[in-house]
Formats: structure tokens, sequence, C-alpha cells
């Protein structure tokens, strides 16, 4: 096979933000949060992704202020660099080559020039044993720096960042692992250790979870894995140690964190329950309850005003001082298994699948954000153990998003089967889906597959069902009565009372093919006739995909017996088939390319090809390990212009996989890249951050007005430099979000004004003192129309007190030259508007 | 030896009384624990916490406060009385009324020239303590309301008294209050309710700390008179409190059956400003802890739930040891059930009375026990039983029955009584001239008293045991080779010949080569012995937990010998069994032993008192919330 170098798999969104700790910046205005492969910079009063901080090459594992400079990060990561970061600009400082993966990251204040990285024992990913190691920072000015000089401080450290805590003024670091606490002097280079019995009281599991140090006081608190928090004194003696156990949590402590001045102890597990113990009153502890899902990691903003949790959810909750939830972040959420599949939601464009439990998410790609969640059990869900609950298993769009069925399972011990079919009608006022119809037992078994006819003419959606048969269900338009359209069963079809495993419609929904077992039978969903069975014993079928635009004419199937077919319906006959273990089929819907993955040795390949031609357009083997379960192709919003043939498949859609281990991946090409890499650049060019957007528009251009009129009056040539500016305006107004923008004749104006400014200054280069008063004139006499009592006032109105300042009186000449230019412009305007 | 007919007695309503008050000497490491019933316990804490001596109580005594002064103990109660005892002859030596109604509480100074007790009118009462008598000396101020505690402060000039709603510091030499501290009312609807101070402990640098029934443990500056910290533990009392020797730890014993240590730590290290700081929780009782003793190595505590548990705090002990468990002391040690082997009959001795059963038959067949190669008799069918009613209001010290079920004996302090018993159809006592010389030379009867010195008289005096370190638990002689067999609290055990007046060679052996590790870590005391009728080689003995037949004839364990080897050999061959044989056979399947007898006709009896019985006894404890609940 042909290397493709061009072609990489990455992480790009929907990457895990709770991976670890966030960080509050000093002035508490941003959070940086490790995401994947990158460190993203979230404005904490707005929730919104400021700057992606790339570059890292593998999995960020940690991040720390720095503590000699506010305004820097350092992050570290798998790849074996740490580097530092200005985060309010989104640059990369520098560069530290550790050389060895970095599982986390510690700084203290009184360490300067040091950070402290969890790295592995011996220089191979597979060992199990850590060590907390002292790198010294090498101060060069250089881009990228080697820094090899290592000192160990702990040997055999837990690689969870939570499991270690710097002591007060950086004295001591306190590390837990299993059932021990190891306490480091730097001082006197003496490390203290204190055992726990592992708990031979029923079930009692006494290992420890997670420290956190005092700041101002020698008090090490630890999180433990049957809820209690201890609290260790005088640990600089071997045998007088004493400590004092507090217990609320239910299940294990998952994180502690001390706020700065020490006083009071935050602790979170699995109970969702933000606890805030008061130092050295534990009696007294707050809650703040309901936050979702269970906490991970907790951090404090350095001034004590601002918490932020992370979740189980692949959430960051911002808590403004412990009583109010100020922002939510929302990250894909990973449920323990996609039982729905991937979807594209052809409307919003989202990936929609499980979320939160009995949710749908929709999850958009390309801002990397949740969109919405959409409640699809609608009853309460109760966090217990060995409950069983409603799942939404099933879930299917037709082809342009007007309607969405879902199906949702309950299997209980000792009970049936429990199933609801739920039909959903996008509603175009309300921008969301309403539940239509609701079928209560659609099938007597587990429904296996369910797709909505793509055909333009019928709304009809095919449920296929272990019970044997698989049903078509059209909406029945009731347009006499009142309650409108409902769904109801057409058809109730069955196969020598096979199984049925699979179905799916050709893309002109003329034809629908079931798999019956080892049987494909092919049924015209028009007249509901049986037209032909094809089968190529052995195995029963897996999956099944009709052919897309040219190739059209092709069914393809694959079978458990490791083979992937392709049959011409045309002469209902097998084309051709080869043995291959296909794990999953997905077609990209806008072109004819079909992607198979197959898994081999424990590895994924996947192929791209065309079901008419016999060689693969694309082929990677290793992809990950494990089984890709699922998989979809997002079409792009702008197509790409790829020359290199095999990277051609690419153009019009991106194929993203959800791995093993629920990483979300998708492949990208060098030219994506390098786009992506020009508009971040881009972007650092305009970038004000945390203003409102009224600020945007108003403050920032009033301030450059009082600019120009300066600059105008003092020189006249300056007049130049307001090209740009004018741009500005527009841009801003058609980027900013509607329902943030001021009223509309505000609004018209300014926009109006813009475009003047373009132009005359174009056309009327000879004036240029009278062109910039007329451009105030005309800002004063839109807002004039709103206000005539200011109007007579004087002639030219004035904003501010700046502006009054910096504005002299006009002639009266100078008044009527506007009059007339002003005139002008505005017939000028309106053709404009009319062509 | 085969399988028993076992009789296992469960009908013995033992119940032991709550513990109310408990006192630390130091100096001879004896704890004197005081029972609701009146009764004072010395436990002696060198000799593996044995219980040495026992006073028995008396209905119209009740102790509150138990105090020593050096080598002497008083006790005062809500009687009004103060009393001394006398612990050689374990009884009374007087008491004395202290004219101020009920007292809650006794304490001595460092210097132990003077008692202080708090009454109920609200007076503190001075008593000067003489060669051999107490002696009033003078009241302190009068206060409004009752003294509930009292600590005297280590100079001897002050004294903290603990009352309703405050505490109030006195000077010792003016008799006047110095300083006046309000404690305040716990939260919610006990607001209404008054505080009670229900312990104080008076520090040598001038801190009072406090334990009241709203729940919380103060410190205060007892210079000033100010609330330093207040730590609220509990929603219910704080019962009893206790300072460690160098005063760098407090433990507060609580309703809920918790006692949480404080310790003086200082918050960053290398520091000399300290503050009291909540740490350790220890949970070992369901019920209030209302007696509380912190000792140089452990935490002793007992209360309502009735038993004495010895918590060790494990950092003063360098390594895991003998020392280091924890111990509970649930049964006393000494026999309280007597069997008379012929007759099959049995006595149980009760603080105010005995009862006599006598053992039935069973036709019902149990299945075939066979864990320990025992045949177990379905349940135990008494058929008879007896009351005796003692009369007085002393209690019962210690009781007998002669094997052949004719003659019944008891004592109490003032008192030994002795009945002849006729059991043939109709049981009928007839009593026998009480004789206090007890020239009890009949053949059934031994009346048999353990001395508190290490060494055992045998009646009539015939010789003297050699002295040993550790007090006898059990002994028992032989009833054909006359052969004296010893256990002591330390486990050691010893044969005598009286005959010979000298150790057995079998002895001798046992103590050449030392006895397992296993048997030496128990931690309960062996209660009795008693030997088997047909085969003279055997010896019973039983603790609480297990029951031991030591067959002399059989080879005895060394250290590398697997101790409980029941299983073992029930595993292998009939050739190889043999070979694996050593003399301590022993059978757990029996808990919570107050008796293991073996009859004439080779049955076992075997008497229980299953903890559980005790503790659905008791009455209910002070509702906590449990989680999710």
């Amino acid at each position: 096979m042909v290397a493709h170098a061009e072609i990489r798999v990455v992480h790009r969104g929907g990457s895990k933000i709770n991976f670890r700790e966030p960080v509050i910046t000093n002035d508490s205005r941003f959070l940086l949060c490790a995401s994947g492969e990158s460190v993203k910079v979230y404005s904490s009063s707005s929730e919104e992704c400021v700057h992606d901080l790339q570059g890292h090459t593998d999995l960020v594992s940690g991040i720390a202020r720095n503590p000699s400079n506010h305004l820097q990060v350092y992050s570290c990561s798998a790849d074996g660099t740490v580097r530092l970061w200005d985060f309010t600009d989104g640059i990369l400082i520098k560069t530290f080559i550790i050389g060895y993966p970095i599982y986390s990251i510690y700084v203290s204040e009184k360490h300067g020039g040091v950070v402290f990285v969890v790295v592995p024992m011996a220089n191979d990913k597979s060992s199990e044993l850590f060590q907390l190691v002292a790198v010294h920072l090498p101060r060069s000015g250089d881009q990228e720096v080697e820094a090899r000089e290592l000192s160990a401080v702990l040997c055999d450290v837990s690689p969870s960042p939570g499991a270690a805590s710097f002591g007060r003024e950086g004295e001591y670091v306190a590390a837990a692992k299993g059932l021990q606490l190891e306490v480091f002097f730097f001082k006197k280079q003496k490390p203290y250790r204190f055992f726990l019995k592992p708990g031979i009281k029923k079930g009692s599991k006494n290992a420890f979870t997670c420290v956190s140090c005092h700041p101002k006081e020698d008090c090490i608190a630890t999180g433990h894995a049957d809820g209690k928090i201890r609290l260790w004194r005088n640990f600089n003696q071997k045998k007088e140690y004493t400590y004092s156990t507090l217990h609320w949590h239910h299940g294990a402590v998952n994180t502690l964190q001390f706020t700065p001045e020490g006083t009071n102890l935050l602790s979170g597990g699995i109970e969702s329950v933000l606890v805030q113990w008061r130092y050295t009153q534990e009696n007294q502890k707050d809650f703040l309850p309901r936050l979702g899902a269970a906490i991970t990691h907790i951090a404090v903003s350095p001034d004590g005003s601002l918490f932020c949790t992370s979740h189980s959810d692949n959430k960051i909750t911002i808590i403004q001082s412990c009583v109010k939830v100020s922002a939510i972040i929302q990250g894909l959420v990973k449920s323990e298994g996609v039982r729905t599949d991937l979807m594209i939601d052809p409307r919003s464009k989202a990936l929609v699948l499980n979320g939160k439990p009995g949710h749908l998410q929709f999850y958009s790609l390309h801002r990397d954000k949740q969109l919405y969640n959409l409640d699809i059990v609608q009853q309460e869900y109760i966090n217990e153990e060995g409950l069983d609950q409603f799942e939404v298993v099933k879930a299917a769009f037709d082809a342009h998003g007007d309607w969405l069925a879902t199906v949702e399972e309950r299997r209980q011990k000792g009970s049936e089967l429990e199933i609801n079919l739920k039909l959903w009608a996008y509603d175009e006022q309300t921008q969301s889906f309403v539940l239509n119809t609701t079928v209560t037992a659609p099938h007597e078994d587990q429904i296996t597959a369910m797709c909505f006819s793509p055909s333009p003419e019928t709304t009809m959606l095919v449920t296929i069902s272990f019970d044997g048969h698989f049903k078509a269900w059209l909406l029945a338009d009731h347009s006499d009565t009142k309650e409108g359209a409902s769904w109801s069963c057409d058809f109730v079809g069955g196969y020598h009372l096979l199984k049925p495993g699979c179905c799916c419609f050709s893309a002109d929904g003329s034809l629908l093919a079931v798999g019956f077992q080892e049987v494909v039978t092919v049924w015209s969903p028009s007249s509901w006739e049986l037209l032909t069975t094809l089968s190529q014993p052995p195995g029963a079928i897996r999956d099944l995909c009709f052919g897309r635009l040219s190739c059209s004419k092709y069914l393809l199937g694959t079978s458990t017996k490791n083979q992937l077919c392709c049959w011409n319906i045309l002469t209902c006959s097998l084309e051709w088939s080869t043995p291959m273990d296909v794990s999953l089929l997905q077609a990209d819907p806008l072109s004819e390319n079909i992607a198979a993955f197959c898994s081999q040795s424990g590895c994924s390949d996947l192929f791209v090809f065309k079901p008419g031609e016999p060689r693969p357009l694309y082929s990677q083997r290793a992809l990950c390990t494990g089984k890709v379960q699922h998989a979809i192709f997002a079409p792009r919003d702008q197509m790409l212009e790829s020359c290199e043939e095999h990277a051609q498949w690419l153009n019009r859609s991106q194929l993203y996989f959800l791995t093993q281990h629920m990483d979300l991946m998708t492949f990208s090409t060098k030219t994506e890249e390098d786009r992506l890499l020009a508009s971040s650049k881009r972007l650092m060019v305009d970038n004000s951050v945390a203003v409102t957007p009224f600020y945007l528009l108003l403050g920032k251009h009033r301030l450059q007005q009082q600019q120009q009129q300066q600059e105008a009056l003092t020189n006249p040539m300056a007049e130049r430099i307001q090209l740009p500016q004018g741009s500005i305006a527009i841009k801003e107004l058609l980027y900013t979000p509607a329902h943030v923008l001021p009223s509309a004749s505000f609004l018209c104006s300014m926009f109006v004004r813009s475009l003047l400014i373009s132009s005359s200054s174009a056309r009327e280069e000879k004036e240029p003192v009278e062109e910039e008063m007329e451009s105030e004139e005309e800002d004063s006499e839109g807002e004039a129309e709103l206000r005539d009592a200011r109007q007579d006032l004087e002639g030219s109105a004035a904003w501010g007190p700046g502006e009054e300042l910096g504005t002299p009186a006009l002639t009266k000449a100078q008044e009527r030259e506007l009059r007339r230019v002003k005139h002008f412009d505005h017939s000028w305007l309106s053709s404009l508007l009319e062509c | 030896m085969g399988e028993l007919k076992v009789h296992r007695v469960r009908f013995f309503d033992y119940m032991p009384t709550a513990i109310r008050a408990m006192a630390f000497n130091a100096h001879t490491e004896r704890l004197a624990l005081a029972r609701m019933d009146g009764s004072v316990e010395i436990f002696n804490f060198t000799d593996h916490y044995f219980q040495e001596k026992v006073i028995p109580g008396k209905d119209s005594r009740s102790i509150e406060s138990l105090c020593w002064v050096g080598g002497r103990l008083f006790s005062a109660g809500l009687n009004g009385e103060i009393a001394e005892y006398d612990l050689e002859n374990l009884r009374p030596k007087y008491s004395l009324e202290a004219y101020g109604g009920p007292i809650w509480t006794v304490i001595s100074n460092t210097q132990g020239t003077q008692l202080a007790i708090g009454c109920e009118d609200g007076t503190v009462k001075l008593f000067e303590v003489l060669e051999e008598h107490i002696q009033f000396e003078r009241n302190l101020d009068r206060q409004k309301g009752r003294i509930i505690s009292l600590s005297w402060h280590p100079s001897g000039t002050h004294i903290a008294a603990g009352m309703m709603d405050m505490i109030r510091v006195f000077d010792v030499p003016t008799g006047h209050a110095v300083q006046r501290l309000l404690v305040d009312r716990g939260i919610g609807g006990s607001k209404s309710r008054e505080t009670v101070v229900w312990s104080v402990a008076f520090l040598s640098d001038h801190t009072v700390v406090s334990g009241d029934s709203a729940g919380k443990v103060q410190v205060w500056d007892g210079h000033t008179g100010t609330l330093v910290k207040t730590h609220l533990v509990t929603k219910w009392d704080v019962l009893a409190l206790s300072v460690s020797k160098d005063e760098s730890s407090v433990v507060a014993g609580t309703s809920e059956g918790t006692v949480i240590q404080f310790q003086f730590i200082a918050p960053t290290l290398h520091q000399q400003d300290k503050e009291w700081v909540r740490t350790r929780t220890f949970k070992n009782h369901t019920h209030d802890v209302r007696a509380l003793a912190e000792i140089e190595t452990a935490i002793v505590s007992g209360g309502m739930d009735t038993h004495l548990v010895v918590r060790p705090l494990l950092e003063k002990f360098d390594e895991k040891s003998h020392a280091s468990g924890l111990r509970k002391i649930h049964f006393p040690h000494r026999n309280l059930v007597s069997c008379a082997k012929k007759a099959g009959l049995l006595l149980f001795q009760f603080p105010g009375q005995l009862e006599l059963w006598r053992l039935g038959d069973s036709d019902g067949h149990g299945e075939k026990h066979t864990l320990s190669k025992k045949r177990e008799m379905e349940e135990i069918q008494s058929i008879s039983l007896t009351l005796f009613k003692q009369k007085g209001e002393d209690h019962i010290c210690c009781s007998a029955l002669s094997s052949c079920g004719g003659w019944l004996a008891y004592s109490t302090v003032s008192s030994v009584r002795i009945y002849r018993l006729q059991t043939d159809n109709n049981i009928s006592i007839t009593k026998v001239l009480p004789n206090p010389e007890l020239a009890m030379t009949t053949k059934c009867i031994h009346i048999l008293r353990y001395t508190s010195h290490g060494s055992v008289l045998v009646f009539q005096l015939h010789c003297i045991v050699p002295v040993y370190g550790s007090c006898p638990s059990a002994m028992g002689i032989h009833p054909t080779t006359n052969n004296l067999t010893m256990v002591h609290a330390d486990q050691q055990l010893f044969e005598y010949s009286i005959v010979e007046k000298q150790y057995t060679d079998w002895s001798r052996k046992l103590q050449k080569q030392g006895l397992h590790n296993v048997w030496l870590d128990r931690d309960t005391p062996v209660t009795h012995v008693t030997f088997n009728p047909k085969n003279p080689n055997q010896v019973v003995l039983h603790d609480m937990h297990m029951f031991c037949i030591i067959d002399q004839s059989l080879p005895l364990p060394d250290q590398k010998t697997q101790f409980y080897n029941q299983m073992t050999l029930r595993s292998l061959s009939e050739q190889e069994r043999p070979s694996h044989l050593h003399a301590f056979k022993i059978c757990k399947t029996f808990q919570d032993l107050l008796c293991v007898s073996l009859l004439d006709d080779q049955s076992l009896v075997v008497v229980e008192r299953p903890l559980l019985a005790i503790t659905s006894q008791l009455p209910a404890p002070v509702r906590q919330k449990k989680f999710a609940t």
C-alpha cells in the first residue's frame, strides 16, 4: 500500500475536556482545559472558546499556570514536551523537550525555573511504574529547548494528577498511591510514608484517590475510595502523626481542593454534589447539588471567587462563590456505549448520538460545541446502580431532517422488554423537534435497525426487529381532524420466519433491501412486493448498503463469515466478492465512496472504494487498536479542492469514527491543515476578547471615530487609514449573532455610512476634511430620526463629550456642502439597493 | 476422643450492668470500674487486663464517680455518701454522709491530701484525707444549681466546676468563684433546655475543656474566662472527658457511642503555638460512653452497652504485638456457673439470686456435627429450676455446687451459707448452719478462693504453691490424682502435685518447651478448669471463645506445628493422623462461653450467653441518622 503521509488521523472536535483539571487564570477571565491534542482557552463569562492552543502531537496531559508570569501557562503532553504558552494571544512561546511521555505536571511558586512532571520509570509506554521528577528548565532564547536536567523526587507515584500535591510554600510534596501516602520534604530531602490498612471490615475500601495540601497550614487532605476524607497532621513524625476523618460522600471521593486561603475544602464525587467543608469546623458544610454528573475535577481561581468542576459527562461548570452556576461548557457527551450509532442531522449538519441518559445530543463538529440536547425518554433519570432505565437505542433522520424517529427500550430482570417508537417532527418555529407519535411496543422484540425512505414522494419509515418482521410506517395525513398528521403501520413483512438483521433503502427509495440472516430480500416499497432474493452463504448478513449516484445499481453486503459481496441489482447477480472481515460499512451520501472498516488482529483497517471500481481509492492499515463500531461521513461546509488522487474522497465530506476507547477521530489532509493554520492566524489579528458585541459595534467604533476626528483635524492626510476600519464595521455587523445586535434602524445608518466612506473616499479624494465631516453628519442624521428634540440643538449633533470637544463649530457654507453630498449619497445608495 | 453428646445451654439470662464510672491509677496501673448495680471491679493493666478484684454491689448503693487517692479507692454516689473500699477484703470500709444531697462527682488533688465533691445543692465540699478516714474540711462558695463535674488544676489552687449552663472556676484557698464561663445552649428545639456540663478538665496551662449536653467540646482560657474554640462533635451529649498524662490529647465520649480524640497540634510544623484539633474518632460502642480514661498507650472506654473496651493507640507501639490489639471485655473473669457432674445440675449465679437447673434428656438426634467430631444434641431441655432469692441487700460474691448435687454454698460480703439439696423428685432445700469457719471438709465440695497475690491457698492450708507473677484465672484439683491445675492471666499453665508438693513432670516439661504462641496470644483468660472423670489424662478448660481439652498423654506442640489442627486432622487418613496429634485440642464451635463441663456420662455441658442476646436486652440507643434510611 502507498504510504499516505498527507492524510493523518487526528482528534478534531468532540475530544474530552474533562480529562484533566482545568486551570483558571489569575484574573478569572479565562479557563484553560486540555482537550485532545490542544489546549482550549474559554472565556469564563461567555463560555466561548477563545483560543485553541495547538502544537502538541499527542494527548495533552496537564496544564499549570506559570507562577512567575500570570499571562503564561505550561502544558505537558504524552508526546514528551512541555510547552509554554501565552494564552491571551494564543502564542507558543517555548517548547521544552523532555523526551519521556508526561502524565501530569505540577509547578510551585517557591521552586523557580523548575517544573515537576510525572514520567514512566522505564522509557516505554507499557511501563506501569511512574516517578515524579523535577525538570530544570534551561534559560535560553531558543524556541525549542531540550531539558535534560531531570532529578527524581519520588518513585512509584500514581500517574493521576490529583494524586500529588505541593504543600505550604512548596516545602513538601504529598503523593498517594494505593494505600500509601508519601510526604517528601525538600529541605530535609526526607520522605515519610504512611500506610493504611487494606480494610478487612465489611469491604471497606481505604485506597487513596486524591490529595490536596492546605496552602497556609501543614495539613494534607486525602480522599478515599470509600468516600472518606482524611485530614493528616503532624506528618513530619514517623509514629506520632494523626488524622481526622470526614465522611459525607457515599462513593469514592474523586477530587479534593483547598481554596487559596485554605478556609474551605472542596470535594466532589459520583453524587454530583460539590461539598464545601469549612476548615477546622468540618461539621459545617455547604452543598451545591444537582450538578448533572459525577464530579471528576475541581479547580479554584487564584482569588477564590470562581470554582469550576469537571464532570464525567464531558462538561465543565463554572460556579461563582459556591452558590451560583454561572456558565456551563459542554463537550461531546460520551456515555458507555453509542447505541444509536452516529448520525448527521441534515438540517444543522450536527452530529447526533446518545448523550446524557435518555437524551440525544446534537453536536456541531465545525464549531466543536454541543448545540442542544433532546430529551427523548422524558422521564426523570435516577442515578443508582442496578436500576434499569429507558435507554435510547436507535434513532434515524429522514432525508430533509423533517422527521426524527427514535426507539427506546428498557429491559428489566424478570419482565418483558419495553419498547417505544417515537416520531418527532421538526418545528420551524421552535427550531427543534416536537413529539408527534408514540408507538408503544411496535415490535415484540428488540428493534435491530430502522431507516427512512429517501424518496421525496412518501415519508416512510421501516423498522426491523428480532421478532422476524419488518414494519413499514407511513405518515397518514388526517387533515380533516384537528390532530394533524400522525404515523401508523402500513405493512408488516417477513421472510420464512427468519430474523432480519439490517435494512437499507436504495438512493432513490425505490428499493428496500432487508437482510434475513443469509438471505437478502429486495422489496419494492410502493407495492410491497418481494422482488428478488440474493444470498451468498455461508454467513448471516451483517450490514447492507446501496451504492450512490453512479453506482446506485450496486448493493453491498457484509456477512459474518468475512465476506464482502457486491450484487448488481439490475442483473440480480453477484458482481464481485472478497474475503474481508468488515466490521462496518458506511456510504458517503455525497459521493459514490464507501468506507469499510475491517478488523484484523486487534487493529482496524480502513478501505475506501467505489462499488464499481476494483481498486480502492484509499486504504490505511492499523488505523487504531480495537474494532471500529461507529463511523459517519459528515458533509463539509466548504468543499476542499484537493488534487491528489488518494485524498479526493475527503473533498466533499469528512469521515469521523469512534474508536474502542470512545475517541472521536477524523482524517485530515495537508491542505486542510494548512487552511486551518491560516485561519487561526487570521483570527489572531482581530481578536478582542471578553468585550460585548455592543462594545464591538459602538464603543470601539466610537473610539475610532474619536481618533479619526482628531487625526483628521491635525493631519488631513490621515483619513486614508479609515478604509479598512469601515470594512471592520461591516464585518462586525455580519458576524455578530442577530439577537445581540442593536435595533435595525440604528444599524442601518452605520452600515450605510461605512459603505459611503469606501465609495466616496475612492471618488472624492480631493475633499478629505469635508468627507470626514460628512460621515459624521450622516451618523448624526440617523440618530436624529429617532429624537427630533435634539436635532435643533446644533447642526451637527454630538454623541459624547469627547466629540463635542473635538468638533469645532461648522460654518454655514460647510454645512450646506455636506447636505448636498448627503443627498447625493442617498440616491446612490438606493440605486445600489435596487440592483 | 471421638464423639460427645453436647448439652448446649442458652437459658442462662446473665445480664451485666452498665458501666458508670472509671478511674485509672497510673501508679499501680489499676483501673477501677463502677457499674450501675454498685459493684466495683479492679482491672490490673500490667497483667493482661485481668479482672483482679470484684467488690459486689448492694441494692442501696449507687456510684456516680470513683477516685483514687494513692492506693485508696473512694466512690461517691447519688445516695449522698462517700465510701472508701477495703481492697484486701473486697468490701466497703466505711461510708460517710456528705449532707449535700446526691453527690455527682468526687475528685482528689494531685497531692492526694484533699477530696472535693460536687453536690446537688450547689456546694463543692472539701474533705481532708486522713490516715484511716476522711474528714469534712469546708465548703467552697455555694452556687445556684447542681455541681455536675469537677476538675482540679494540677497545682491545686483552682477547681473548675461544671454546672447547668455554666462553668465556675473556684479559687481553692479563698473558696470564692473567680470565673463564670457561660455555656451556650443547643440550637433549635433544645434551646429551652438547660445545658448540662457533663465533664470538665482543667489543664496545667489554665485551659478548661468542657463537654456538655449540647454536644459541644469547648476549650476555654481559664485565666480570662474566654471561649477559645468550640467543636460541635455530636447532636447528643458529650458525657465524658479524659486528658492524657502529658496533656497533649483529650478524648471525649458521646451518647452516640463514639470516642473522639482532640490533639494539641501546631498548625504549621516546627512552630510553637498550638491549638486543639479534632483528630480521630473511635466507634466501639453502640450506646452512651459514660466512662473514659486515656492511659499511656490506650483509650479505655465503657458505657451503657456494658463492655469495657481497651483501644490501644497504635502510634505508641513499635510493632504489632499482643498488647496492640483491640480488647473488649464482656464477661467477668470468674465463674458464674457451677455444674454438678454426677447429678447433672447447673447453678447460675445472679447478683441477687441463684438458679438451679437440671439437665434433661433429648430424644431428638441432632445432626452429626463433624467439625469438632462431637455429637450435638438438639436444643437443651431443662426440667426444673429453683430460685434462691438472696435475702438482704448484699449481692452474691460466689457460689458453688457439689459434684454429687447434694450441697450448695454461696457467699456475700458478710456471710457464707451452705444448703443441703435433695433432688430426687422434688427439690428441697435445707439450710445448714452457717459456719463462718467453713469446716467444709466434705469431699465433694471445694470452695476455692483466688487470692490476689499470685499464690494459691488450698483450704486446710495443705501447702502453698510457689508464687507466680501473674494472677491465676482458673484452677482445679484433679479428683483422682489430686493434682492442682492452674491457669494464669498471662495464659501460662501449671500443674502442681499436692501430694508431692511440687510441680508435676508434665508441668515442668511444658514450661521447658514453652506454650505455643497462638495459645499465648489469646485475649481472654481461662475461667474454668475441669477434668474428664473417665480419662485422668484429660483436662478441660475454656475461655470466652473456645474450649480446650488437654491430653497429657500426647506430645506437646512446638512453635512450628499448626495449633488449630482439627481441620487438617480430618483431611488426613487414619494412618497419618497420630503423627499430627498434639496435646491441645481446641474447639471453637461454641462462642461466648460461660461454662464448659464434662459430665460423668461423658456428655459435655456448654453454657453460652450470646452477646447478641445481651445487646438485644439493652435499651434503645440514641437515634442516629443512618445513610440511606
